[in-house]
């Protein structure tokens, strides 16, 4: 356990962060916690990044990498959040089972 | 005169040219034109004399060129009597050239002055006689059709031009003859004549086609008639089928000649064609177009010539002729049928001159007999008239005290053809029966005997119409008057030519020069086959002619104590033998009745025969392939029922089903499609570390 | 040094706070408290980055999911419920299936993780990495920089776009998020 920390235990918090987001994206019935999950399955890809990153040939590419996905993951919830806004709006709920209208 | 243009080489004779031979035949093609197109609204508003007048107008222009080209002609020394009028290419197909391209020689001269100076005149004499018709318009542009191709044929250049005329007049024949075809025996009477012509016309094609395949086969492929006289020397020696080729051509002309010019066994058309109306039988059955046959001779005399065989069976077949048709004109009663076969019998005369080879005394009687007949037709037509279309001669008689113009000049005519010395028919036919005793004595005696017959029943017919009581209905002698002038001129005219015209050929026997003859010389030769002329036969040329004053003079003499004087009876002749000698003449020998049975029936009976086979089998087979099709196509309708749409309703069906099945997966729940995301991922994932 | 053998103790201490968080996104009931595990989390995986040399990446961390998504989601999470309720329900179902995917996908991938042979660098404190990482961005990575500007610019349209109040709603005060 006090053992020289090395890449697989970085990727095992990645990998725990990863099953947390996707458990939270099976099971959440709020629109907000789906979108949660998203944001916890980014942060895992970011850690692999950041570890690998750190692990490998010493540049910094990880890093530049994680700073857009940063970005993205921030602009991908803006727009995810306005889009339950709007849905809210209109079904006055946002209980993802409510919305079946797509339905065949 | 126009210069010479002469595409041949040096050794051939020298010719003129000249344009003015085409509108010798064109001007009656365009009056036939007009009168078609136009001719019922010209009759409406002009009358018949428009129409005549317009048709009459042709021909007589016609008649006026061909004068103005006979003293051209005169006019050229003698060698080179010949006009070509070139007028335009027409068929040039591998070594067969030929041109539209018309000639006018001696023999074109005599034969065109026939066609267009006793042609205008019955169109003259059709304006009377046919004044109670309403579709005159019709038969005048018939007859200028008809003049249009009878032209085309004396005056063509090649044998092709020729061929394109001798079927033009037999149509208009045909045409003319059913004039009045609403009666059924006159269009019959019209199919037969073109019928009968037709198989004439197969000889002569075969004639042409075997000439032309000798000619090519030695490279002389022409069948211009200036160019043939020279190349057909290259017949010579030629044989097929044991025969001389020249021999065989001549005999396929020949028989084209028996069947436009009513020789046996091709003439029963002609008594027939008498349904037609009488200018109809003067014009075309009299004086032109059963002459074709012997100008066709004429013209290719130098082949002829060759073939001495053909000239023998033209030669018999001629005074065969003769005899025969004289001998049945003895017993007939209609008027119109002792002319006819008057004109078979005097055509037979004419073959039998251009079978001795006395071809210049052929085209003589030819000439003379186109008067005498042409006017005993009119004449005849003039009595039919007065008569109200009565032609029966029983029921005639004494007609001479109400049409005078017409009994005088029909005696005249009689007279001529009886052979009465002093006019035209006495010179004409005594030459041809000379020249016939100097090749044979039995061609003389056949002749001889016809002249007798001829006699004989000329002058029964003027007797049984003219003289005695009239026998007719008091309706119709109430009505006896002479006919029109524009009947009784041409009539007079005729009757003057009878008697004129043959003092162009009188022979040197009694004096004369025979110019006529010395005319010719340049297409027909100088003197034929007949034998050496010398001052000794003299005497004996004299007493054959003597013997033929002799028979006629009987024959008229019978006539007269038969039919005038009624001194000897008719019926004593008639009832001889039990009257079979009678009924077997009376009744023409029953010919037509044995063509019928044999010719005839038997085409029919091959006729059914092909039928029924068409019928049966032929059409048995189409049927039967028709419904093996049927069942076919109705296989064919099943399995693109069944199976071909049943595959593609099959994938309509399934596709729908499958989508059916598909869309299930759209729950539209966004749970469910993100497990579907999220198990398909771990399922690559681990199927990735395998 | 003494003071490397404290590195695995940090190492365990944030990596313990990252997956708690996590853990408390995934099971918590009321969105709130999700929402605020989710911010432990980030901050957690903050300090990670910092352990890993990438200290302006932790700070972009920290600013922008936690002062930008986060303050962002529970803006949403107020303008999207009854606010009278104070327990907002975060209902989950289907949990066992998903347990079973989530594991069995744990599985997998440590195992890949465990089976390759990955080569390692020795852990060492390290410069400052911003200039690095600004450097790169506005040299190696220039392109994807701008895209990602216009990406930016787009999201704040759309955002807005969506977001526009109807004509028909009538709410008092309520605004564009």
């Amino acid at each position: 356990m006090l053992a020289e920390v090395g890449l697989h235990h970085f990727l095992f918090v990645g990998l725990a962060l990863f099953c947390a987001g996707m458990f939270c994206v099976l099971t959440r019935r709020n629109a907000i916690g789906v979108l949660m999950g998203v944001e916890l399955i980014l942060n895992a890809a970011n850690v692999n990044y950041i570890a690998f990153s750190r692990y490998s040939a010493g540049g910094y590419d990880g890093q530049v990498f994680s700073i857009f996905v940063i970005m993205l993951a921030a602009a991908e919830a803006a727009i995810g959040l306005a889009i339950v806004l709007a849905i809210y709006r209109r079904f006055h709920s946002i209980d993802v089972s409510d919305m079946q209208q797509l339905h065949w | 005169m126009t210069a010479v243009h002469d595409a041949h080489t040096a050794h051939e004779a020298v010719v003129h040219g000249t344009h003015l031979l085409r509108w010798i035949p064109l001007l009656p093609l365009i009056g036939a034109t007009i009168n078609f197109l136009g001719g019922r609204r010209i009759q409406a508003s002009f009358g018949r004399f428009g129409v005549a007048a317009l048709a009459t107008l042709m021909p007589l222009l016609s008649f006026v060129l061909v004068m103005a080209s006979f003293f051209q002609l005169t006019g050229l020394p003698v060698e080179e009597r010949t006009l070509v009028d070139y007028v335009a290419p027409w068929i040039h197909i591998g070594s067969l050239n030929a041109d539209i391209a018309l000639q006018f020689d001696p023999l074109t001269a005599v034969m065109t002055i026939v066609i267009t100076g006793i042609g205008s005149l019955i169109h003259i004499y059709s304006y009377g006689y046919m004044d109670e018709e309403p579709a005159a318009w019709r038969f005048f542009a018939l007859l200028n059709l008809f003049m249009f191709a009878m032209l085309t044929l004396v005056l063509g250049d090649n044998l092709l031009i020729m061929f394109v005329g001798w079927e033009g007049v037999g149509l208009c024949s045909w045409a003319l003859i059913g004039f009045w075809f609403s009666e059924e025996a006159n269009a019959k009477a019209g199919n037969k004549a073109f019928i009968v012509n037709r198989i004439g016309d197969f000889g002569f094609l075969l004639g042409l086609f075997l000439l032309f395949w000798t000619l090519d086969g030695h490279g002389q492929s022409t069948i211009v008639f200036r160019e043939l006289a020279t190349a057909a020397g290259a017949l010579e020696g030629e044989t097929l089928w044991g025969l001389s080729v020249a021999t065989l051509v001549t005999l396929f002309f020949f028989v084209g000649a028996t069947g436009k010019s009513a020789q046996i066994p091709l003439y029963v058309w002609l008594p027939d064609a008498m349904a037609g109306p009488t200018p109809v039988s003067a014009l075309i059955h009299a004086a032109t177009m059963v002459t074709a046959g012997v100008y066709m001779i004429a013209r290719m005399n130098f082949l002829f010539t060759m073939a001495p065989i053909t000239l023998e069976v033209v030669a018999y077949i001629g005074a065969a002729t003769a005899l025969f048709a004289a001998t049945i004109g003895l017993a007939q009663n209609d008027i119109k049928k002792v002319l006819a076969y008057s004109t078979v019998s005097q055509l037979g005369y004419m073959f039998m001159a251009m079978g001795v080879g006395a071809y210049a005394a052929g085209v003589f009687h030819l000439m003379t007999h186109a008067f005498f007949k042409a006017c005993l037709f009119l004449g005849s037509g003039s009595v039919i008239h007065a008569m109200h279309h009565e032609q029966d001669m029983r029921n005639m008689g004494g007609l001479r005290k109400y049409m005078p113009r017409t009994f005088w000049t029909f005696l005249i005519a009689t007279i001529a053809i009886a052979g009465v010395p002093g006019t035209a028919g006495f010179f004409s036919k005594d030459e041809i029966l000379w020249k016939a005793y100097l090749h044979h004595p039995a061609l003389w005696a056949a002749g001889f005997a016809g002249a007798g017959m001829t006699a004989f029943y000329m002058f029964r017919l003027v007797f049984m119409t003219f003289f005695g009581e009239c026998r007719a209905d008091e309706h119709t002698r109430e009505h006896l008057h002479e006919s029109s002038g524009w009947m009784t001129w041409p009539l007079i005219i005729l009757a003057a030519g009878s008697i004129l015209s043959g003092y162009i050929g009188i022979p040197p026997a009694l004096g004369g020069s025979n110019p006529f003859e010395h005319f010719l010389e340049p297409v027909l030769g100088g003197h034929g086959h007949g034998g050496v002329h010398g001052h000794h036969d003299l005497m004996l040329e004299y007493t054959y002619m003597a013997m033929s004053v002799g028979i006629a003079t009987t024959g008229i003499f019978l006539a007269y104590l038969m039919y005038n004087r009624r001194l000897i009876n008719p019926d004593w002749f008639s009832r001889a033998g039990g009257g079979a000698l009678y009924k077997l003449i009376y009744n023409k020998y029953y010919i037509d009745e044995i063509y019928y049975g044999t010719f005839l029936n038997g085409t029919i009976g091959l006729a059914r025969m092909l039928s029924w086979f068409d019928r049966t089998i032929v059409d048995g087979i189409v049927n039967g392939l028709a419904s093996i099709t049927l069942v076919v196509s109705y296989i064919n309708g099943r399995i693109d029922h069944y199976v071909v749409d049943g595959l593609v309703n099959f994938i309509a069906n399934f596709t729908g089903w499958f989508g059916g099945v598909m869309r299930r997966f759209q729950t539209g729940s966004i749970n469910a499609y993100l497990y579907g995301i999220v198990v398909v991922v771990t399922a690559v994932l681990f199927a990735s570390t395998w | 040094m003494e003071g490397m053998s404290l590195w695995p103790v940090v190492f365990y201490l944030l990596a313990a706070i990252a997956i708690v968080g996590a853990g408390g996104v995934a099971f918590s009931r009321n969105i709130i408290y999700s929402a605020l595990s989710l911010m432990v989390s980030f901050l957690g995986v903050a300090g990670l980055y910092v352990m890993l040399n990438a200290d302006f990446v932790a700070g972009v961390q920290v600013l922008i999911y936690v002062g930008g998504v986060l303050v962002l989601t529970l803006f949403a999470v107020m303008l999207t419920a009854q606010i009278q309720e104070v327990e907002v329900s975060n209902r989950s179902v289907g949990r066992i299936p998903a347990l079973v995917i989530v594991a069995g996908t744990f599985a997998v991938l440590w195992g890949a993780f465990r089976a390759a042979s990955w080569r390692e660098a020795p852990m060492e404190l390290a410069d400052s990495s911003t200039y690095e990482v600004g450097n790169a961005l506005l040299t190696t990575y220039i392109l994807p920089f701008e895209l990602a500007s216009i990406v930016l610019l787009s999201v704040l349209v759309g955002a807005v776009v969506l977001s526009r109040k109807e004509l028909s709603e009538e709410r008092g005060a309520g605004g564009d998020a």
